[in-house]
């Protein structure tokens, strides 16, 4: 088994894209407000992006400009998760609007009062 | 020709504009507009099978950059009939039950329609996670188009457990790019078997997608946002969301398992064929035992389909050409019937009725719409000469072919249970006591209701005669499936 400090030196991202990830989910399942909720969302998309992100890296790899000598990382995931941000935007935004609604009917945002209430 | 590809998910996806911009101040011409696009939308379906009929799958690139780093579309004979299917449904049930339409509505409407049919002809994985995503916010934008705070929160709630599972795909994505740098589908099948099958990254890769794309599936335990959603909707978008929803996202399960992942697979990773079939057996059995427990029949029905969706991924499960074969006959019979079941819970809902209990003797006032409620239920359990029958009996032929007997005695007792809950609804609109005691349609809304009424009845009977029709047909089904199928396993 090698250092736990060197390891987390050498994939520190992964060891961050685990935990954005672990606590983004036990967030989602956990939180009573619908907001912290999406708050809880966002940190898991968060965490899977930056494993995207984490896997165009390469050592002395620079920004892939043809004008400029090699090595360079690894363009696609970018774009990929410049693609999928929007998407994350797209969904909180959507996500927030049917928080607005919910708060305007019911006048709470935790689920376990709203379940009170009755539907 | 092939560039019809690219306008199939181009036409409502720019189209899904107009109603927005027409609506607030043409609401006629913006109706008029979305019809007319989702109609053109079945004719290209119908002119892009007519050419995969005659000379074998059409691929397209976009931009025209090389398959490995652009984006590609493919349609072959299994993707073809789905997106045939989703044009019919989109546009069968626009015309035919779509009730209060407005402009920003039927934008949504469009954009589910591009949305899903982008799963169904995306040649690139991570094209399919954008496609599945665009098809889910139109989805939860339109749950929340009835304006009340329970449509806003089951909107809420499956927007969450929507975009867990997208994103949960995304990883899986994620996995399978880290594992071969490629993310077209015909590059990634080579791709992964160099990779090798036993590697981690790949299972992880499979196992995320499975359980990505099992979200949007609705299967246990990861369900409780279909009937929520389902029974919080109008009636139009229930049915339509009920007919393709899940539906392409089966579509996409098969697609990824057997045309990305292979049989091979499959066959070297034994514990994902029993991860498939023990989902499967689950969703049968807490489908099938909370379909008995429902007394809103919106959410009933919303169970019977976390109860088909079980049967669908044991066909998976069971991985033999038959199995798959079972599976994708099973997914197009379903949506067949989710599609006129909502429908037709949306036209006893104007009477008042929407429990079990309140469908007591409907068959008298209603004998059009309960005459096809009882087809599209024989096709759910399964009885012929309904085209659920032709997919359940493959499914039970190819568990007894594998030898499964576990799976062969899941799908008979399934049926017992089916027969359970639709004998229940049968009997209730046939024999139940209490027609008269109905409560009467609230008078506000008689004079609008009229038109979209008798649409809705015309619809519920057409597809309970395209039931009928594809069951009897069912050979044809099957033989147009069989060639991909088989190149497959």
């Amino acid at each position: 088994m090698t250092d736990p400090l060197a390891l987390l030196a050498s994939h520190g991202a992964y060891v961050v894209y685990a935990l954005l990830v672990g606590v983004g989910l036990f967030v989602l399942v956990d939180a009573d407000s619908l907001v912290r909720k999406v708050v809880g969302l966002n940190l898991f998309q968060t965490g899977v992006f930056l494993l995207f992100v984490t896997s165009a890296f390469r050592a002395d790899g620079r920004a892939p400009l043809l004008s400029e000598p090699g090595p360079y990382v690894n363009p696609l995931p970018h774009v990929l998760i410049l693609t999928a941000i929007v998407v994350g935007v797209s969904v909180t935004a959507v996500a927030l609007a049917l928080a607005v609604r919910v708060y305007d009917e019911y006048g709470t945002l935790s689920e376990s009062a709203i379940e009170e209430v009755g539907r | 020709m092939s560039d019809l590809l690219a306008l199939l998910v181009a036409l409502p996806l720019v189209g899904a504009l107009l109603p927005l911009v027409l609506g607030a101040r043409r609401p006629g011409l913006a109706r008029a507009t979305t019809a007319a696009l989702l109609l053109g939308q079945v004719a290209l379906a119908l002119v892009v099978a007519a050419l995969v009929a005659a000379g074998g799958p059409l691929s397209y690139v976009v931009g025209g950059l090389p398959a490995a780093v652009g984006i590609g579309l493919l349609v072959d004979r299994v993707s073809a009939a789905f997106v045939l299917l989703v044009a019919v449904a989109g546009a069968g049930l626009y015309l035919g039950a779509r009730a209060d339409a407005t402009g920003p509505g039927d934008s949504l409407w469009l954009l589910l329609v591009a949305g899903l049919t982008g799963v169904c002809v995306t040649a690139d994985v991570f094209n399919l996670y954008v496609f599945l995503e665009i098809s889910g916010l139109a989805a939860y934008a339109l749950v929340a188009t009835r304006r009340t705070g329970t449509a806003a929160l089951a909107a809420l709630q499956y927007l969450l457990v929507g975009t867990v599972g997208a994103t949960f795909y995304l990883l899986g994505v994620g996995y399978m790019y880290i594992a071969t740098g490629t993310l077209a589908m015909a590059e990634l099948r080579p791709a992964l078997a160099a990779v090798g099958y036993g590697s981690p990254l790949v299972v992880a890769a499979f196992a995320f997608v499975v359980v990505g794309l099992g979200v949007k599936l609705a299967l246990f335990p990861v369900h409780a946002w279909k009937p929520d959603a389902y029974a919080a909707a109008p009636a139009d978008v229930a049915a339509l969301l009920a007919a393709l929803g899940s539906t392409v996202a089966g579509y996409a399960l098969v697609r990824l398992t057997f045309d990305v992942f292979t049989v091979g697979f499959l066959a070297a990773v034994p514990a994902a064929r029993i991860g498939l079939l023990a989902a499967g057996v689950a969703g049968v059995a807490a489908g099938g035992y909370l379909t008995l427990l429902q007394s809103d029949v919106r959410r009933l029905f919303a169970y019977s389909s976390i109860l088909q969706f079980g049967l669908v991924l044991l066909g998976v499960g069971l991985a033999t050409a038959t199995a798959v074969l079972a599976a994708l006959v099973l997914l197009v019979a379903n949506a067949l019937a989710k599609g006129g079941l909502y429908v037709a819970t949306g036209t006893l809902a104007r009477d008042g009725a929407t429990t079990v209990a309140g469908y007591a003797g409907r068959a008298r006032d209603r004998p059009a719409v309960a005459a096809s409620v009882a087809v599209a239920l024989t096709s759910l359990v399964g009885l012929p000469p309904t085209v659920g029958f032709a997919g359940k009996w493959l499914l039970a032929l190819a568990a007894v072919e594998a030898g499964a007997w576990v799976v062969a005695s899941v799908v008979l007792a399934s049926t017992m249970v089916s027969l359970a809950y639709a004998g229940r609804v049968v009997e209730r609109l046939y024999l139940g006591e209490g027609g008269d005691a109905r409560v009467p349609p609230a008078a506000t809304d008689g004079g609008a209701d009229a038109g979209p009424g008798r649409r809705a009845v015309a619809t519920v009977a057409v597809v309970a005669v395209a039931l009928v029709a594809l069951g009897l047909g069912s050979t044809l089904l099957v033989d147009w499936l069989a060639p991909v199928v088989e190149v497959w396993i």
